[in-house]
Protein backbone atom coordinates (compact mmCIF):
# COMPACT_ATOMS: atom_id res chain seq x y z
CA UNK A 1 0.00 0.00 0.00
CA UNK A 2 1.59 3.19 -1.17
CA UNK A 3 0.10 6.56 -0.31
CA UNK A 4 0.36 8.25 -3.47
CA UNK A 5 -0.64 12.05 -1.92
CA UNK A 6 -1.56 12.89 1.63
CA UNK A 7 -4.61 10.61 2.28
CA UNK A 8 -4.98 8.74 -0.81
CA UNK A 9 -3.47 5.23 -1.24
CA UNK A 10 -3.06 2.90 -3.58
CA UNK A 11 -1.80 -0.66 -3.41
CA UNK A 12 -0.92 -2.26 -6.50
CA UNK A 13 -2.16 -5.94 -8.08
CA UNK A 14 0.47 -8.30 -9.69
CA UNK A 15 0.14 -8.12 -13.68
CA UNK A 16 -1.32 -11.37 -14.15
CA UNK A 17 -4.57 -13.36 -14.37
CA UNK A 18 -6.15 -14.29 -11.93
CA UNK A 19 -4.61 -17.57 -10.03
CA UNK A 20 -4.98 -19.56 -7.06
CA UNK A 21 -1.71 -18.51 -5.67
CA UNK A 22 -2.69 -14.37 -6.23
CA UNK A 23 -6.16 -14.69 -5.26
CA UNK A 24 -7.31 -12.42 -7.60
CA UNK A 25 -5.10 -9.54 -6.39
CA UNK A 26 -4.14 -8.33 -9.81
CA UNK A 27 -5.80 -4.97 -10.05
CA UNK A 28 -5.22 -1.34 -8.24
CA UNK A 29 -6.90 -0.63 -5.48
CA UNK A 30 -6.93 1.90 -2.51
CA UNK A 31 -8.59 4.39 -0.40
CA UNK A 32 -9.21 8.30 0.13
CA UNK A 33 -9.47 8.81 3.56
CA UNK A 34 -11.37 12.81 4.14
CA UNK A 35 -12.33 14.56 7.40
CA UNK A 36 -15.14 12.06 8.41
CA UNK A 37 -14.75 8.97 6.60
CA UNK A 38 -13.20 6.87 4.11
CA UNK A 39 -14.18 5.82 0.42
CA UNK A 40 -12.70 3.22 -0.89
CA UNK A 41 -11.77 2.64 -4.61
CA UNK A 42 -12.43 -1.15 -5.84
CA UNK A 43 -12.31 -4.17 -3.89
CA UNK A 44 -9.87 -6.39 -5.39
CA UNK A 45 -10.46 -9.99 -7.06
CA UNK A 46 -11.62 -11.58 -4.29
CA UNK A 47 -12.91 -11.68 -0.63
CA UNK A 48 -9.55 -12.25 1.00
CA UNK A 49 -8.11 -9.14 -1.20
CA UNK A 50 -10.95 -7.19 0.25
CA UNK A 51 -10.09 -8.30 4.10
CA UNK A 52 -6.60 -7.41 2.95
CA UNK A 53 -7.71 -4.16 1.93
CA UNK A 54 -9.89 -3.28 4.89
CA UNK A 55 -7.24 -3.97 7.14
CA UNK A 56 -5.29 -1.32 5.46
CA UNK A 57 -8.13 1.31 5.67
CA UNK A 58 -7.79 0.24 9.81
CA UNK A 59 -4.55 0.41 9.88
CA UNK A 60 -4.34 4.28 7.96
CA UNK A 61 -7.38 5.43 10.09
CA UNK A 62 -9.81 5.47 12.73
CA UNK A 63 -12.57 6.93 10.53
CA UNK A 64 -15.05 5.16 9.27
CA UNK A 65 -15.88 3.86 5.66
CA UNK A 66 -18.79 5.66 4.74
CA UNK A 67 -18.40 4.40 0.27
CA UNK A 68 -16.91 1.28 -1.40
CA UNK A 69 -17.16 2.68 -5.10
CA UNK A 70 -16.65 0.42 -8.06
CA UNK A 71 -15.25 1.47 -11.25
CA UNK A 72 -16.89 -1.10 -13.45
CA UNK A 73 -18.36 -4.36 -13.31
CA UNK A 74 -14.67 -6.76 -14.01
CA UNK A 75 -14.28 -9.04 -11.19
CA UNK A 76 -10.90 -8.20 -10.26
CA UNK A 77 -12.02 -4.57 -9.14
CA UNK A 78 -15.12 -6.01 -6.95
CA UNK A 79 -15.62 -9.16 -5.86
CA UNK A 80 -13.78 -8.21 -2.64
CA UNK A 81 -17.34 -5.98 -1.69
CA UNK A 82 -18.00 -8.08 0.84
CA UNK A 83 -15.39 -7.07 3.10
CA UNK A 84 -17.00 -4.23 3.77
CA UNK A 85 -20.59 -5.06 4.40
CA UNK A 86 -20.06 -5.11 8.01
CA UNK A 87 -19.02 -1.05 7.64
CA UNK A 88 -22.10 -0.56 5.88
CA UNK A 89 -21.24 1.57 2.81
CA UNK A 90 -23.44 3.31 0.99
CA UNK A 91 -22.03 1.13 -2.58
CA UNK A 92 -21.71 3.46 -5.37
CA UNK A 93 -21.26 2.44 -9.24
CA UNK A 94 -22.02 3.49 -12.78
CA UNK A 95 -25.88 3.78 -13.39
CA UNK A 96 -25.80 0.55 -15.79
CA UNK A 97 -23.29 -1.47 -13.28
CA UNK A 98 -26.28 -2.95 -11.56
CA UNK A 99 -27.01 -4.36 -15.06
CA UNK A 100 -23.98 -5.69 -15.86
CA UNK A 101 -23.93 -7.32 -12.49
CA UNK A 102 -26.76 -8.83 -13.04
CA UNK A 103 -26.02 -10.46 -16.71
CA UNK A 104 -22.33 -11.66 -15.76
CA UNK A 105 -22.65 -11.97 -11.86
CA UNK A 106 -22.97 -16.06 -11.85
CA UNK A 107 -21.07 -16.64 -14.72
CA UNK A 108 -18.21 -14.19 -12.80
CA UNK A 109 -18.52 -16.49 -9.52
CA UNK A 110 -18.06 -19.78 -11.29
CA UNK A 111 -15.24 -18.90 -13.13
CA UNK A 112 -13.73 -16.80 -9.43
CA UNK A 113 -14.45 -20.58 -7.94
CA UNK A 114 -13.00 -22.50 -10.90
CA UNK A 115 -9.81 -20.03 -11.77
CA UNK A 116 -8.70 -18.76 -7.68
CA UNK A 117 -10.32 -21.74 -5.61
CA UNK A 118 -13.07 -22.67 -2.36
CA UNK A 119 -10.87 -20.34 -0.98
CA UNK A 120 -12.04 -17.14 -1.75
CA UNK A 121 -15.77 -18.63 -1.98
CA UNK A 122 -16.94 -15.80 0.24
CA UNK A 123 -16.61 -13.76 -2.51
CA UNK A 124 -19.73 -11.87 -3.18
CA UNK A 125 -21.60 -9.70 -5.96
CA UNK A 126 -22.79 -6.91 -4.07
CA UNK A 127 -25.00 -4.02 -6.97
CA UNK A 128 -24.68 -0.38 -6.03
CA UNK A 129 -26.89 1.53 -3.81
CA UNK A 130 -26.24 4.97 -5.19
CA UNK A 131 -25.98 4.91 -8.86
CA UNK A 132 -24.01 8.04 -10.82
CA UNK A 133 -25.72 8.67 -13.93
CA UNK A 134 -23.43 11.54 -15.10
CA UNK A 135 -21.74 13.33 -12.37
CA UNK A 136 -21.91 12.91 -8.45
CA UNK A 137 -19.54 14.91 -5.89
CA UNK A 138 -19.03 12.69 -2.48
CA UNK A 139 -18.07 14.21 0.24
CA UNK A 140 -15.87 12.78 2.47
CA UNK A 141 -15.71 16.08 5.18
CA UNK A 142 -13.30 18.61 3.88
CA UNK A 143 -12.55 16.47 0.65
CA UNK A 144 -14.76 16.10 -2.43
CA UNK A 145 -14.40 13.15 -4.64
CA UNK A 146 -16.23 14.18 -7.98
CA UNK A 147 -16.92 10.69 -10.12
CA UNK A 148 -18.46 10.56 -13.48
CA UNK A 149 -20.19 8.29 -15.65
CA UNK A 150 -18.63 7.49 -18.85
CA UNK A 151 -20.49 6.51 -22.17
CA UNK A 152 -19.35 2.49 -23.38
CA UNK A 153 -15.56 2.42 -23.40
CA UNK A 154 -13.70 0.14 -21.61
CA UNK A 155 -17.05 -1.54 -20.33
CA UNK A 156 -20.46 -0.12 -20.75
CA UNK A 157 -20.31 1.26 -17.19
CA UNK A 158 -17.04 2.87 -16.13
CA UNK A 159 -16.87 5.13 -13.66
CA UNK A 160 -13.82 7.85 -12.59
CA UNK A 161 -12.95 9.23 -9.59
CA UNK A 162 -11.60 12.65 -9.26
CA UNK A 163 -9.54 13.53 -6.07
CA UNK A 164 -10.31 17.20 -6.00
CA UNK A 165 -7.41 17.48 -2.83
CA UNK A 166 -4.80 16.41 -4.72
CA UNK A 167 -5.86 16.43 -8.26
CA UNK A 168 -5.35 13.09 -8.41
CA UNK A 169 -7.86 10.97 -11.34
CA UNK A 170 -8.55 7.72 -10.28
CA UNK A 171 -9.04 6.26 -14.11
CA UNK A 172 -9.45 2.62 -13.02
CA UNK A 173 -9.63 0.46 -16.10
CA UNK A 174 -9.91 3.46 -18.73
CA UNK A 175 -5.93 3.06 -18.81
CA UNK A 176 -3.66 0.34 -18.66
CA UNK A 177 -0.16 0.42 -18.11
CA UNK A 178 2.16 -1.91 -19.71
CA UNK A 179 -0.61 -4.70 -19.14
CA UNK A 180 -2.57 -5.13 -22.55
CA UNK A 181 -5.39 -3.13 -23.07
CA UNK A 182 -8.64 -5.31 -22.86
CA UNK A 183 -11.64 -4.15 -24.59
CA UNK A 184 -15.11 -5.38 -23.16
CA UNK A 185 -17.53 -2.14 -24.37
CA UNK A 186 -16.68 0.20 -27.34
CA UNK A 187 -13.31 0.28 -28.93
CA UNK A 188 -14.68 3.27 -30.56
CA UNK A 189 -15.80 4.92 -27.36
CA UNK A 190 -12.67 4.28 -25.32
CA UNK A 191 -10.94 6.03 -28.20
CA UNK A 192 -13.08 8.69 -28.00
CA UNK A 193 -13.19 9.20 -24.05
CA UNK A 194 -9.25 8.71 -23.92
CA UNK A 195 -9.17 12.28 -25.93
CA UNK A 196 -11.98 13.60 -23.30
CA UNK A 197 -9.43 12.44 -20.50
CA UNK A 198 -5.95 13.45 -21.82
CA UNK A 199 -8.05 17.02 -22.00
CA UNK A 200 -8.52 16.89 -18.15
CA UNK A 201 -4.74 17.65 -17.12
CA UNK A 202 -4.88 15.90 -14.02
CA UNK A 203 -1.84 15.93 -11.50
CA UNK A 204 -1.88 12.57 -10.91
CA UNK A 205 -3.49 9.58 -12.52
CA UNK A 206 -4.45 5.85 -10.75
CA UNK A 207 -4.60 3.20 -13.70
CA UNK A 208 -6.34 -0.14 -12.95
CA UNK A 209 -3.43 -1.99 -13.81
CA UNK A 210 0.23 -0.98 -13.63
CA UNK A 211 2.07 2.22 -12.78
CA UNK A 212 0.93 5.64 -14.11
CA UNK A 213 4.15 7.49 -13.53
CA UNK A 214 4.40 9.08 -16.60
CA UNK A 215 0.72 9.16 -17.05
CA UNK A 216 0.42 11.07 -20.42
CA UNK A 217 2.63 8.51 -22.29
CA UNK A 218 0.80 5.82 -20.99
CA UNK A 219 -2.45 6.92 -22.51
CA UNK A 220 -0.36 7.83 -25.50
CA UNK A 221 1.00 4.20 -25.67
CA UNK A 222 -2.72 2.90 -25.46
CA UNK A 223 -4.09 4.96 -27.69
CA UNK A 224 -1.55 3.61 -30.08
CA UNK A 225 -2.75 0.27 -29.95
CA UNK A 226 -6.52 1.02 -29.61
CA UNK A 227 -6.12 3.08 -32.61
CA UNK A 228 -3.82 0.10 -34.52
CA UNK A 229 -6.72 -2.35 -33.11
CA UNK A 230 -9.50 -0.22 -34.92
CA UNK A 231 -7.48 0.30 -37.97
CA UNK A 232 -6.46 -3.04 -39.14
CA UNK A 233 -9.67 -4.66 -38.16
CA UNK A 234 -11.81 -2.15 -39.71
CA UNK A 235 -9.18 -2.92 -43.32
CA UNK A 236 -9.86 -6.78 -42.52
CA UNK A 237 -13.79 -6.03 -42.69
CA UNK A 238 -13.38 -3.76 -45.77
CA UNK A 239 -11.60 -6.50 -47.29
CA UNK A 240 -14.21 -9.11 -46.43
CA UNK A 241 -11.75 -11.41 -44.29
CA UNK A 242 -13.28 -13.26 -41.81
CA UNK A 243 -13.34 -12.86 -38.29
CA UNK A 244 -11.14 -15.81 -37.77
CA UNK A 245 -8.63 -14.21 -40.49
CA UNK A 246 -9.11 -11.08 -38.30
CA UNK A 247 -8.05 -12.48 -35.58
CA UNK A 248 -4.69 -14.32 -37.17
CA UNK A 249 -3.76 -11.23 -38.77
CA UNK A 250 -4.44 -8.21 -37.41
CA UNK A 251 -2.25 -5.79 -34.67
CA UNK A 252 0.47 -8.70 -35.12
CA UNK A 253 3.30 -5.86 -34.67
CA UNK A 254 1.58 -4.98 -31.16
CA UNK A 255 1.58 -8.74 -29.41
CA UNK A 256 4.99 -7.64 -27.74
CA UNK A 257 4.85 -4.41 -26.15
CA UNK A 258 2.42 -5.38 -23.85
CA UNK A 259 1.98 -7.98 -20.65
CA UNK A 260 -0.50 -10.80 -20.83
CA UNK A 261 -1.21 -10.13 -24.78
CA UNK A 262 -1.71 -13.96 -24.60
CA UNK A 263 -4.71 -13.75 -23.31
CA UNK A 264 -6.14 -11.04 -24.23
CA UNK A 265 -5.48 -9.27 -27.88
CA UNK A 266 -6.89 -12.14 -29.84
CA UNK A 267 -9.96 -11.76 -27.85
CA UNK A 268 -9.77 -7.82 -28.50
CA UNK A 269 -9.48 -8.27 -32.49
CA UNK A 270 -12.89 -10.54 -31.59
CA UNK A 271 -14.53 -8.29 -29.86
CA UNK A 272 -13.62 -5.34 -32.20
CA UNK A 273 -14.60 -6.87 -35.53
CA UNK A 274 -18.09 -7.55 -33.67
CA UNK A 275 -17.90 -4.08 -33.39
CA UNK A 276 -17.21 -2.65 -36.46
CA UNK A 277 -18.63 -4.83 -38.56
CA UNK A 278 -22.22 -2.92 -37.82
CA UNK A 279 -20.46 0.27 -38.76
CA UNK A 280 -21.61 2.35 -42.10
CA UNK B 1 -41.07 -23.59 -22.26
CA UNK B 2 -41.79 -25.57 -24.99
CA UNK B 3 -42.26 -22.84 -27.72
CA UNK B 4 -38.51 -21.69 -27.07
CA UNK B 5 -37.06 -25.26 -27.64
CA UNK B 6 -37.02 -24.92 -31.86
CA UNK B 7 -35.01 -27.70 -32.49
CA UNK B 8 -37.34 -29.86 -30.11
CA UNK B 9 -38.90 -31.50 -33.27
CA UNK B 10 -36.41 -33.23 -33.47
CA UNK B 11 -37.01 -35.66 -31.08
CA UNK B 12 -34.18 -34.12 -28.34
CA UNK B 13 -35.26 -33.80 -25.34
CA UNK B 14 -31.99 -33.63 -22.78
CA UNK B 15 -31.11 -29.88 -23.80
CA UNK B 16 -32.89 -28.65 -20.19
CA UNK B 17 -31.21 -31.74 -18.22
CA UNK B 18 -27.59 -30.62 -19.23
CA UNK B 19 -28.39 -26.89 -18.85
CA UNK B 20 -28.72 -27.78 -15.02
CA UNK B 21 -25.05 -29.30 -14.82
CA UNK B 22 -23.55 -26.88 -17.64
CA UNK B 23 -24.01 -24.30 -14.94
CA UNK B 24 -22.47 -25.63 -12.14
CA UNK B 25 -19.05 -24.30 -11.63
CA UNK B 26 -17.48 -28.16 -10.68
CA UNK B 27 -15.92 -30.10 -13.72
CA UNK B 28 -17.41 -33.22 -13.08
CA UNK B 29 -17.20 -36.34 -15.29
CA UNK B 30 -20.19 -35.66 -18.28
CA UNK B 31 -22.15 -39.12 -19.71
CA UNK B 32 -21.43 -39.25 -23.11
CA UNK B 33 -23.84 -36.48 -24.19
CA UNK B 34 -22.64 -37.61 -28.11
CA UNK B 35 -24.35 -40.76 -27.62
CA UNK B 36 -27.51 -39.57 -26.36
CA UNK B 37 -27.85 -36.48 -29.03
CA UNK B 38 -26.71 -39.07 -32.06
CA UNK B 39 -29.66 -41.36 -31.31
CA UNK B 40 -32.28 -39.08 -31.18
CA UNK B 41 -31.28 -37.19 -34.13
CA UNK B 42 -30.06 -40.76 -35.92
CA UNK B 43 -31.42 -43.77 -34.03
CA UNK B 44 -29.25 -46.66 -35.39
CA UNK B 45 -28.23 -45.45 -38.46
CA UNK B 46 -24.32 -45.54 -39.56
CA UNK B 47 -22.21 -42.45 -39.19
CA UNK B 48 -19.20 -42.61 -41.37
CA UNK B 49 -16.40 -40.05 -39.59
CA UNK B 50 -14.32 -40.82 -42.72
CA UNK B 51 -15.68 -38.00 -43.92
CA UNK B 52 -13.00 -35.79 -45.28
CA UNK B 53 -14.21 -35.97 -49.36
CA UNK B 54 -17.64 -35.22 -47.62
CA UNK B 55 -17.28 -32.09 -44.83
CA UNK B 56 -14.68 -30.35 -43.19
CA UNK B 57 -15.31 -28.33 -40.10
CA UNK B 58 -13.17 -25.38 -38.78
CA UNK B 59 -12.60 -24.31 -35.46
CA UNK B 60 -9.86 -22.68 -33.51
CA UNK B 61 -8.78 -25.21 -30.57
CA UNK B 62 -8.53 -22.95 -27.98
CA UNK B 63 -11.50 -20.02 -28.27
CA UNK B 64 -10.01 -16.73 -27.69
CA UNK B 65 -13.75 -15.59 -26.82
CA UNK B 66 -16.27 -18.54 -25.85
CA UNK B 67 -19.41 -16.07 -26.32
CA UNK B 68 -18.26 -15.55 -30.19
CA UNK B 69 -16.31 -18.76 -31.18
CA UNK B 70 -15.68 -18.67 -35.34
CA UNK B 71 -16.74 -21.89 -37.20
CA UNK B 72 -16.66 -22.62 -40.79
CA UNK B 73 -18.36 -25.50 -42.07
CA UNK B 74 -16.94 -26.85 -45.79
CA UNK B 75 -18.59 -29.75 -48.07
CA UNK B 76 -16.76 -31.35 -50.75
CA UNK B 77 -19.57 -32.29 -52.90
CA UNK B 78 -21.01 -29.68 -55.35
CA UNK B 79 -24.77 -29.76 -54.61
CA UNK B 80 -26.45 -31.16 -57.91
CA UNK B 81 -29.95 -31.74 -58.48
CA UNK B 82 -28.93 -35.80 -57.98
CA UNK B 83 -26.78 -36.08 -55.20
CA UNK B 84 -26.55 -33.22 -52.54
CA UNK B 85 -25.53 -32.22 -48.93
CA UNK B 86 -29.21 -32.25 -47.99
CA UNK B 87 -28.84 -31.10 -44.24
CA UNK B 88 -25.91 -30.31 -41.90
CA UNK B 89 -26.99 -30.70 -37.82
CA UNK B 90 -24.20 -28.54 -35.99
CA UNK B 91 -23.92 -30.38 -32.18
CA UNK B 92 -21.88 -29.23 -29.36
CA UNK B 93 -21.84 -31.89 -26.95
CA UNK B 94 -21.50 -29.75 -23.71
CA UNK B 95 -23.51 -26.68 -24.63
CA UNK B 96 -26.46 -26.34 -22.33
CA UNK B 97 -28.69 -27.10 -25.81
CA UNK B 98 -26.32 -29.69 -28.04
CA UNK B 99 -28.18 -29.34 -31.23
CA UNK B 100 -27.17 -26.06 -31.58
CA UNK B 101 -28.23 -26.13 -35.60
CA UNK B 102 -29.80 -27.64 -38.44
CA UNK B 103 -28.91 -26.03 -41.05
CA UNK B 104 -31.25 -27.46 -44.43
CA UNK B 105 -29.83 -26.90 -48.00
CA UNK B 106 -30.95 -26.93 -51.55
CA UNK B 107 -29.32 -27.41 -54.89
CA UNK B 108 -29.22 -24.29 -56.28
CA UNK B 109 -27.39 -23.71 -52.76
CA UNK B 110 -24.52 -24.56 -54.90
CA UNK B 111 -22.18 -25.85 -51.94
CA UNK B 112 -23.40 -26.29 -48.51
CA UNK B 113 -20.66 -24.66 -46.85
CA UNK B 114 -21.24 -22.13 -43.67
CA UNK B 115 -19.88 -20.06 -41.59
CA UNK B 116 -20.81 -19.00 -38.31
CA UNK B 117 -20.02 -18.00 -34.34
CA UNK B 118 -21.10 -19.58 -31.74
CA UNK B 119 -21.07 -20.09 -27.82
CA UNK B 120 -19.50 -22.89 -26.07
CA UNK B 121 -19.73 -22.97 -22.33
CA UNK B 122 -18.00 -25.54 -21.44
CA UNK B 123 -14.19 -27.80 -22.98
CA UNK B 124 -16.25 -29.69 -25.68
CA UNK B 125 -16.31 -31.56 -28.93
CA UNK B 126 -17.71 -29.69 -31.91
CA UNK B 127 -19.77 -31.71 -34.36
CA UNK B 128 -20.73 -31.46 -38.13
CA UNK B 129 -22.69 -34.01 -39.11
CA UNK B 130 -23.64 -33.92 -42.95
CA UNK B 131 -26.58 -35.68 -43.78
CA UNK B 132 -26.57 -36.42 -47.62
CA UNK B 133 -29.88 -36.32 -50.10
CA UNK B 134 -29.30 -39.96 -50.45
CA UNK B 135 -29.49 -40.59 -46.79
CA UNK B 136 -26.24 -40.79 -45.81
CA UNK B 137 -24.45 -39.32 -42.80
CA UNK B 138 -20.95 -38.26 -42.86
CA UNK B 139 -19.20 -36.68 -39.69
CA UNK B 140 -16.18 -34.25 -38.98
CA UNK B 141 -16.09 -33.17 -35.77
CA UNK B 142 -13.21 -30.63 -33.64
CA UNK B 143 -12.24 -30.38 -30.06
CA UNK B 144 -12.84 -26.97 -28.60
CA UNK B 145 -11.21 -25.17 -25.55
CA UNK B 146 -13.25 -22.63 -24.29
CA UNK B 147 -15.78 -22.16 -21.29
CA UNK B 148 -18.69 -19.63 -19.99
CA UNK B 149 -20.12 -18.66 -23.57
CA UNK B 150 -23.42 -19.29 -22.84
CA UNK B 151 -24.03 -18.03 -19.43
CA UNK B 152 -22.23 -14.98 -20.11
CA UNK B 153 -23.52 -11.51 -20.42
CA UNK B 154 -25.18 -11.09 -23.18
CA UNK B 155 -23.79 -8.34 -24.87
CA UNK B 156 -20.77 -5.63 -24.05
CA UNK B 157 -23.25 -2.58 -24.22
CA UNK B 158 -26.65 -3.40 -23.71
CA UNK B 159 -28.38 -0.42 -24.71
CA UNK B 160 -26.93 -0.29 -27.78
CA UNK B 161 -27.63 -3.75 -28.58
CA UNK B 162 -31.84 -3.68 -27.92
CA UNK B 163 -31.31 -0.26 -30.00
CA UNK B 164 -30.64 -2.28 -33.23
CA UNK B 165 -32.56 -5.27 -32.60
CA UNK B 166 -33.91 -6.91 -35.61
CA UNK B 167 -31.68 -4.68 -38.10
CA UNK B 168 -30.25 -7.19 -40.97
CA UNK B 169 -27.57 -6.89 -43.65
CA UNK B 170 -26.73 -8.81 -46.47
CA UNK B 171 -23.54 -8.68 -48.41
CA UNK B 172 -22.47 -10.41 -51.18
CA UNK B 173 -18.84 -11.04 -50.98
CA UNK B 174 -17.62 -10.51 -54.30
CA UNK B 175 -18.37 -9.28 -58.15
CA UNK B 176 -21.87 -11.81 -58.68
CA UNK B 177 -21.41 -14.00 -61.56
CA UNK B 178 -24.41 -16.19 -63.01
CA UNK B 179 -24.70 -19.84 -62.46
CA UNK B 180 -21.66 -20.41 -59.81
CA UNK B 181 -21.74 -20.71 -56.58
CA UNK B 182 -21.73 -17.02 -54.95
CA UNK B 183 -20.70 -16.39 -51.28
CA UNK B 184 -23.36 -13.83 -49.16
CA UNK B 185 -23.05 -13.16 -45.67
CA UNK B 186 -26.36 -12.19 -43.42
CA UNK B 187 -26.11 -10.41 -40.68
CA UNK B 188 -28.59 -10.07 -38.37
CA UNK B 189 -29.09 -7.73 -35.17
CA UNK B 190 -30.09 -9.52 -31.95
CA UNK B 191 -29.30 -10.02 -28.55
CA UNK B 192 -29.39 -13.84 -28.70
CA UNK B 193 -30.53 -13.75 -25.10
CA UNK B 194 -29.82 -17.57 -23.65
CA UNK B 195 -31.81 -17.30 -20.66
CA UNK B 196 -28.80 -18.76 -18.73
CA UNK B 197 -27.73 -15.40 -16.76
CA UNK B 198 -29.55 -14.73 -13.44
CA UNK B 199 -30.56 -11.49 -12.31
CA UNK B 200 -28.93 -11.30 -9.02
CA UNK B 201 -31.38 -9.48 -7.14
CA UNK B 202 -34.33 -10.92 -7.72
CA UNK B 203 -32.98 -14.48 -8.52
CA UNK B 204 -34.99 -15.12 -11.74
CA UNK B 205 -33.10 -15.90 -14.97
CA UNK B 206 -33.12 -12.96 -17.52
CA UNK B 207 -35.62 -14.43 -20.11
CA UNK B 208 -34.49 -16.44 -23.47
CA UNK B 209 -34.60 -14.32 -26.35
CA UNK B 210 -33.19 -15.45 -29.30
CA UNK B 211 -33.53 -16.31 -33.12
CA UNK B 212 -34.81 -19.51 -34.38
CA UNK B 213 -35.51 -19.58 -37.58
CA UNK B 214 -34.33 -18.30 -41.15
CA UNK B 215 -34.93 -19.15 -44.36
CA UNK B 216 -33.01 -17.43 -47.14
CA UNK B 217 -34.33 -17.67 -50.86
CA UNK B 218 -32.90 -16.52 -53.97
CA UNK B 219 -35.66 -15.35 -56.73
CA UNK B 220 -38.43 -17.28 -54.55
CA UNK B 221 -36.67 -20.59 -54.67
CA UNK B 222 -35.11 -21.91 -51.29
CA UNK B 223 -31.19 -21.77 -50.68
CA UNK B 224 -31.09 -22.38 -46.91
CA UNK B 225 -33.04 -22.96 -43.92
CA UNK B 226 -31.32 -22.39 -40.79
CA UNK B 227 -33.25 -23.52 -37.19
CA UNK B 228 -30.69 -22.33 -34.47
CA UNK B 229 -31.20 -21.33 -31.23
CA UNK B 230 -28.55 -18.73 -28.65
CA UNK B 231 -25.91 -21.80 -29.48
CA UNK B 232 -25.54 -19.17 -32.15
CA UNK B 233 -23.78 -16.05 -30.91
CA UNK B 234 -25.07 -12.40 -29.97
CA UNK B 235 -25.92 -10.71 -33.58
CA UNK B 236 -26.10 -13.66 -35.58
CA UNK B 237 -23.96 -14.07 -38.68
CA UNK B 238 -24.11 -16.37 -41.37
CA UNK B 239 -22.35 -16.63 -44.49
CA UNK B 240 -23.27 -18.83 -47.17
CA UNK B 241 -23.72 -19.70 -50.87
CA UNK B 242 -26.26 -19.51 -53.68
CA UNK B 243 -26.69 -19.76 -57.44
CA UNK B 244 -28.03 -17.65 -58.99
CA UNK B 245 -29.64 -18.96 -62.66
CA UNK B 246 -30.76 -15.50 -63.12
CA UNK B 247 -30.70 -11.97 -61.77
CA UNK B 248 -33.51 -11.73 -58.71
CA UNK B 249 -33.90 -11.27 -54.85
CA UNK B 250 -31.60 -12.41 -52.07
CA UNK B 251 -34.03 -12.43 -49.02
CA UNK B 252 -33.66 -13.46 -45.75
CA UNK B 253 -36.66 -13.89 -43.46
CA UNK B 254 -36.08 -14.26 -39.58
CA UNK B 255 -38.51 -15.46 -36.91
CA UNK B 256 -37.18 -15.10 -33.04
CA UNK B 257 -38.03 -17.15 -29.87
CA UNK B 258 -40.94 -14.00 -29.67
CA UNK B 259 -42.22 -14.47 -32.56
CA UNK B 260 -41.21 -11.00 -33.98
CA UNK B 261 -39.92 -11.47 -37.72
CA UNK B 262 -37.66 -9.35 -39.35
CA UNK B 263 -37.25 -9.53 -43.18
CA UNK B 264 -34.41 -8.06 -45.44
CA UNK B 265 -33.47 -8.47 -49.37
CA UNK B 266 -30.68 -7.46 -51.75
CA UNK B 267 -31.37 -7.12 -55.85
CA UNK B 268 -28.92 -9.37 -57.46
CA UNK B 269 -26.94 -8.21 -60.45
CA UNK B 270 -24.22 -9.90 -62.44
CA UNK B 271 -21.13 -8.55 -61.65
CA UNK B 272 -22.10 -6.07 -59.13
CA UNK B 273 -21.17 -6.95 -55.12
CA UNK B 274 -21.87 -4.88 -52.13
Amino acid sequence: MRELAPGLFVHSGVQEESSPRNLGDIANIGFIVGGKCVAVIDTGGSIVVGNRLREAVKAATKLPICYVVNTHIHPDHIFGNAAFKSDNPVYVGHARLAAAMAARGRNYRNALLRDVGEAVAASEIIPPTLEVKDTLDLDLGGRTLRLTAWPTAHTDNDLTVFDTRSETLWLADLLFVEHMPVVDGSLKGWLSVVAEIAALQPQRVVAGHGEAADWRRALSDQERYLRILLDETRAAIKAKRTMQQAVDSVGLGEKDKWLLSEGFHRRNVTAAYAELEWED
Amino acid sequence: MANLKPLWRYGFIAALMACASALTAAAEPKPDIWDKVRTSLFAGRPISEQADAVIELDAPVRAEDAATVPIAIHTKLPQSKDAYVKKVYLVIDHNPSPLGAVFTFAPDSGRADLETRVRIEEYTHVRAIAELSDGKLYMASRYVKASGGCSAPAGKDQAAALARLGKMKIRLDSAVALNQPNQAQLMISHPNNSGLAMDQLTRLYVPAHFVRRIDVSYAGKPILTAEVDFTISENPNFRFYFVPRTEGELKAEVVDSNDLKFESSIAVRQGAGS
